[in-house]
């Protein structure tokens, strides 16, 4: 248990050394494996991932262009009463998200009733004014939300983050439960878990009943990739394969008669549904980033027209805004006239006067993000950080205080980990994928379990050195 | 199907082939090496790189043709973009940038391929790790081949893998034929001779033909046979006659699909004519290497037909 604070919450074992009920099924199993086998079968599973393609991209970093994220093939697991609370509270939270944003990009009724400040909008690159007064197909802003979640007790869920442009990890949901099920067959024979499988259907059929007025027949949906060499790309081509969709780069697409359409080999054919995985910025250089070549010129004037569905809806980003992150209690009780089922981190604007002042003070107990800043990158944790790391930090932080928000560092939950030496607990987080349509919300049972795998390290992200887990949800 | 997805597939299959019709040439040239004095070893495996059309790139970096440097140029010379090595990446990327149009025992194929070649690659390789080298290309191609068989759609996107193939295996039997032409020319050989019994073997050799060649033919090797055979011959499935009856087959299946014909049909007619009511001794009289030269240029007009009609580029 070292570097780990004696308060942690262990899913597994609880404080008096036994096996909490999520685990028995799995324990007992456990206990009856040959320890060596268990090795030869993590081994074979890394053979199984490099073999099938499942690699991820790590920006900055020549010598390996193609990663495999690592696995532990140790489950993750919640009873099914503990994942129907769960599963409430995010389905308030997409809810609200949702009708916040359709309020901010039409009559902004929580703005003029005070619960959020006007200056969140003013400036902010994630909101679009290109937004304003339209409504996407179906009313739907955000098809696909990745909820980040942090357990700290029993009953202690918090949301970390709000992922709602264009949430990543998914593949992984499935291709982990798809390697476990190889791996150990009569492990599921045993224990009765929740299947992730149909979650592409699920999003196929989400997608398309999202389908713009212009649509006639069986919408036609595609997944617009920025390519091959993009750091998601296994995961834009699985998805794809999955549902049986097309897979689009920018240079398939043209804007013809008022519809998107790509260039087949026999002719061009119009998109209803666009499943993008390229930032609102890149999305159309006629009215973003001119120099984007991973866009489609035009696609905006489209989408306004009624020509197509672009999902998630360009301006979703200012949901998941981290600065806007703190007002997301306000948010959630403002739309739904309830209390927030999941609480927030605890959040510090240093924007504000005090707050700033109370970071200054505490930085070396506190995580200080970027507001804009994703994928672990431009933060700081400060029980885990040098004295030069905090001082270099510090000066960013005075220099620009509206670029960052502090959270107190908390104790995460660990589950173990299959180490040489036996299990050992790592802090994780969970990220279970919300799918909406004018249908209703569907979210599947689990997520990603993302597991850091360095003893008491807090940092999930893959991109620095974060694993993933099979995540289960047990069945009654 | 996606025009960029076509021209992916089509030409994952193409590298592919062309990877494996190198590993023979090379199989072949190490076979006659080995029982040739050094000198003319040295001329052997000048004439490999000479018909595996690498003489630019080899000469920019070697001025001999010792053996090891041959096929080291050849297997894995990441300057060279036509080394074995060079066209699995090659093939690799392609089937990434179709992934969801082939199926994933196609993909699994390639990319196991890739990591187990990359691998054996990654060193420079002696003379005793060539002969594995070598098999471990035919038997990976096998296996990709196996499984686009095996588990994909009889469709479009079957039919440009298919024709992408068949296209390249053409290519590489005119231009390995056009090399050596004139050993197989009347005029200039004469029965019997040792010389030339080893370069009509050579031929065969690097076709994978000789074993055919023998069983229909008793064991008797004659040059105008061997032209006949590597040209004509339908029932080989290296000949010329063999490669276009597939392309002309897989076309039909596209315009069965699509409901319409376009240009590459009539395209594939006229290259058809070529080739149809001809016998070996017509195409001899008329010049073998201006046969050749002719061929390649008619399976070029058919490739460029394809990727125009459906659309390949924008």
């Amino acid at each position: 248990m070292s570097g780990q604070r004696p308060d942690t919450f262990d899913e597994m074992i609880d404080a008096e050394g036994g096996v909490r009920a999520a685990y028995e099924g799995y324990r007992q199993w456990f206990d009856e494996q040959d320890p060596q086998g268990l090795k030869r079968k993590h081994q074979e599973a890394e053979a199984f991932f490099r073999k099938t393609g499942i690699t991820f991209n790590v920006y900055g970093q020549d010598d390996a262009e193609e990663r495999l994220i690592p696995f532990d093939p140790v489950p993750r697991i919640v009873t099914a009463q503990e994942w129907r609370r769960l599963s409430r509270g995010i389905e308030q939270r997409v809810r609200a998200l949702n009708a916040f944003l359709h309020d901010l990009y039409h009559r902004q009724e929580i703005i003029k009733a005070g619960r959020v400040p006007e200056w969140l909008l003013r400036g902010n690159e994630a909101y679009l004014p290109h937004m304003s007064g339209f409504t996407p197909p179906g009313g739907v802003y955000t098809h696909i939300t990745g909820i980040d979640l942090v357990r700290t007790g029993p009953n202690d869920f918090h949301v970390l983050e709000d992922n709602a442009r264009t949430p990543s990890g998914v593949s992984y949901m499935l291709e982990n439960r798809e390697t476990m099920m190889a791996m150990f067959p009569e492990l599921f024979t045993r224990v009765k878990v929740a299947p992730v499988s149909n979650y592409p259907r699920r999003l196929a059929r989400s997608l398309a009943a999202c389908a713009p007025p212009a649509c006639e027949g069986r919408p036609v949906v595609a997944v617009l990739t920025p390519g091959i060499y993009n750091s998601a790309y296994y995961e834009h081509s699985f998805l794809a394969d999955q549902m049986g969709a097309e897979l689009v780069e920018a240079s398939d697409l043209r804007v013809i008669g008022g519809r998107v359409q790509m260039r087949t080999t026999r002719g061009f054919k119009p998109v209803d549904v666009l499943y993008r995985r390229v930032d609102d910025d890149y999305l159309d250089p006629l009215t973003f980033r001119a120099d984007s070549m991973l866009g489609v010129p035009g696609i905006m004037d489209v989408y306004r027209a009624g020509g197509i569905t672009i999902a998630n809806a360009p301006g979703t980003g200012i949901a998941d805004d981290k600065a806007l992150y703190s007002f997301m209690p306000e948010i959630v009780e403002f739309y739904t006239g309830e209390k927030p089922l999941l609480p927030n981190v605890e959040t510090y604007r240093c924007m504000e006067e005090d707050a700033l002042k109370y970071v200054l003070d505490n930085i070396a107990d506190l995580v200080v993000k970027e507001v804009h800043g994703s994928g672990g990158y431009g933060m700081l944790i400060g029980p885990t950080s040098s004295k030069r790391e905090i001082a270099r930090f510090t000066e960013k932080l005075k220099a620009n205080p509206h670029n960052y928000i502090a959270q107190p560092t908390l104790s995460l939950s660990t589950v173990p980990i299959l180490t040489k030496k036996g299990l050992a607990p790592r802090h994780v987080d969970l990220r279970p994928f919300v799918l909406m349509s004018p249908n209703g919300i569907e979210i599947t049972p689990g997520g990603l379990t993302r597991v850091a795998l360095k003893s008491g390290s807090l940092v999930v992200n893959s991109s620095q050195g974060g694993g993933t887990k099979d995540s289960w949800v047990l069945e009654e | 199907m996606l025009g960029r997805s076509a021209n992916a597939v089509f030409w994952m299959f193409r590298y592919l082939e062309r990877a494996e019709n190198l590993a023979r040439l090379l199989d072949t040239g190490f076979r006659m090496a080995l029982t040739r004095d050094h000198l003319t070893a040295e001329e052997e495996w000048r004439s490999v790189i000479e018909t595996a059309g690498m003489r630019d790139s080899y000469q920019e970096q070697h001025g001999t043709y010792a053996g090891i440097q041959v096929w080291n140029h050849i297997l894995r010379d990441r300057n060279n973009f036509n080394s074995i090595r060079s066209l699995i990446g090659a093939v690799r990327t392609n089937a990434r940038s179709a992934r969801n149009v082939i199926t994933s025992e196609v993909w699994e194929a390639v990319n196991g391929s890739y990591l187990q070649l990359n691998d054996l690659l990654a060193r420079p390789v002696n003379q005793s790790g060539l002969a594995d080298a070598i098999n471990t290309v035919k038997r990976e191609s096998t296996l990709v081949r196996g499984a686009i068989y095996g588990s994909m759609l009889r469709n479009d996107i079957y039919n440009f893998a298919r024709i992408g193939s068949f296209i390249e295996r053409a290519d590489n039997t005119a231009r390995i034929l056009d090399v050596k032409y004139y050993v197989l020319l009347p005029s200039l050989s004469y029965v019997g001779s040792s010389l030339d019994n080893v370069q009509w073997e050579t031929i065969l050799r690097s076709l994978g033909a000789e074993r055919a060649y023998r069983w229909l033919n008793a064991g008797q090797l004659d040059a105008r046979g061997i032209a006949d055979f590597l040209i004509l011959d339908g029932r080989f499935p290296r000949s010329l006659a063999f490669c276009y009856s597939k392309i002309r087959s897989n076309l039909q299946s596209l315009a069965l699909q699509y409901g319409e014909e376009v240009h590459a049909h009539e395209v594939m007619r006229n290259a058809d004519l070529k080739l149809q009511d001809k016998n070996i001794d017509l195409v001899i009289d008329k010049g073998l290497h201006e046969f050749l030269s002719d061929f390649i240029a008619c399976n070029n007009d058919i490739a460029r037909a394809v990727e125009t009609d459906y659309r390949f580029t924008d």
